[in-house]
């Protein structure tokens, strides 16, 4: 496959690419610290513990996809010199407060599958957790809006 | 002890000889100037010297005794060799280099209705990934260790079940059907979660049932099998994304329309 260095730099799609990535990276934080390190909760905690663990094999293999699919879609991006790191970037914090955004609302408040602990008062737990992912998001598309002017390479 | 030297007497010298057949037919092939890829017979080897090493008397005789181990044993085994073969294409290379009559005839056995079976990815799924619940959560295992046969018999199922995993999966130029690329990756993200969770409960309820094995031994055995797992699988899925149509439409539309 040749390649050619006259193709412009496409900021949408080193974006898109960098997504994945963001959301593996803030699947496998979330599965590593609280489902294995703190254990606070699994995927799914409505079931008993033995779901949740066969809850959380499925999550697992959701995020090793993510991060492979990303990666690979980054660097195919990379050799066709199309990629705009700063815009990389931003997809990827994109990508990490978007799924931590999802995890707080959704999986937490409307499905219910789980919560972030249990037998504590929850509303500390819930904030935090939903600002850093706001936060995220924010600095994403600062991150974005500002890596408008970046050259690929 | 003397069964087991047996054993991995024989398997290594069938590797040889499953090497050395390699290297003539690669050889004849740049002879008649059809070059075989030299990445594809770098991969043969190292597959063929990751089966030899964990099936020396040494490895052998420590995996019976540790589970950790064994472990790593079955890692190379069942996942690291097999993957490494498949990507060497042996079936493609015999294909090439028979006669045509004889090619005939393999092709007509591949294309048998069990052959096709077998290579089919949820088959390839179950022989794999349930002969490994059915090997740790069971007192399989644990009578494994007893008798040298079963023992024998589970190494050459870690193998062949492995290859077929990879095979099915990865498709190739060795493969027998097309299968489609939405089926391959959701069996391997099955296979994935399985593996992980299958390491799990071997953590949590100290499996392989009925081993004597102190649990500090079997816990690292099951950390070795998750996290050793995930990288192999993640090389898998890397192969398979790589060959498919996911990631290779992603930077070239644009230049082509």
């Amino acid at each position: 496959m040749a390649h050619t260095s006259t193709q412009p730099a496409d900021h949408r799609r080193s974006l898109l690419c960098a997504l994945p990535m963001g959301i593996g990276l803030m699947a496998a934080v979330d599965e590593i610290l609280f489902h294995q390190v703190l254990q606070w909760h699994h995927f799914f905690d409505q079931a008993t513990s033995t779901i949740g663990v066969l809850s959380d094999g499925l999550l697992h293999a959701g995020e090793l996809f993510a991060l492979v699919l990303g990666a690979i879609l980054l660097i195919r991006l990379a050799r066709s010199r199309r990629l705009v790191v700063c815009q990389a970037w931003a997809g990827g914090l994109l990508g990490a407060g978007g799924f931590q955004l999802f995890d707080g609302i959704i999986s937490h408040k409307v499905l219910r599958i789980h919560q972030i602990r249990y037998e504590v008062d929850l509303f500390w737990y819930d904030l935090s957790w939903n600002a850093i992912a706001l936060v995220l998001i924010l600095i994403g598309l600062l991150v974005w809006r500002r890596g408008r002017s970046c050259v690929g390479g | 002890m003397d069964e087991h030297r047996l054993f991995s007497l024989g398997m290594l010298i069938l590797t040889v000889l499953c090497t050395a057949g390699y290297l003539l037919a690669a050889w004849r092939q740049s002879l008649r100037g059809r070059e075989w890829p030299i990445w594809r017979l770098a991969f043969w080897l190292m597959g063929a010297f990751l089966l030899a090493v964990s099936l020396s008397p040494g490895v052998m005789r420590w995996a019976h005794l540790n589970l950790r181990w064994h472990m790593g044993q079955h890692l190379l085994l069942g996942m690291v060799a097999p993957l490494s073969l498949v990507l060497a294409a042996p079936v493609t290379l015999l294909l090439r280099s028979l006669s045509t009559d004889w090619a005939r005839r393999v092709t007509a056995c591949l294309q048998s209705e069990l052959v096709r079976c077998l290579c089919h990815p949820l088959t390839a799924l179950l022989l794999n990934i349930g002969g490994m619940y059915l090997l740790y959560a069971t007192p399989l295992y644990a009578a494994s260790l007893q008798s040298p046969g079963l023992h024998h018999l589970l190494h050459v199922h870690f193998i062949l079940a492995g290859y077929l995993f990879c095979q099915a999966i990865l498709g190739g130029p060795d493969r027998t059907v097309a299968h489609g690329e939405g089926l391959r990756l959701g069996v391997l993200l099955a296979a994935i979660a399985a593996h992980s969770i299958l390491g799990k409960l071997m953590y949590g309820y100290l499996w392989p049932v009925g081993l004597t094995q102190p649990p500090e031994q079997i816990r690292a055995a099951a950390q070795l099998m998750f996290y050793g797992g995930d990288l192999v699988e993640m090389l898998m899925l890397a192969v398979l994304l790589l060959g498919g149509r996911l990631t290779r439409r992603q930077p070239l539309p644009l230049v082509r329309v």
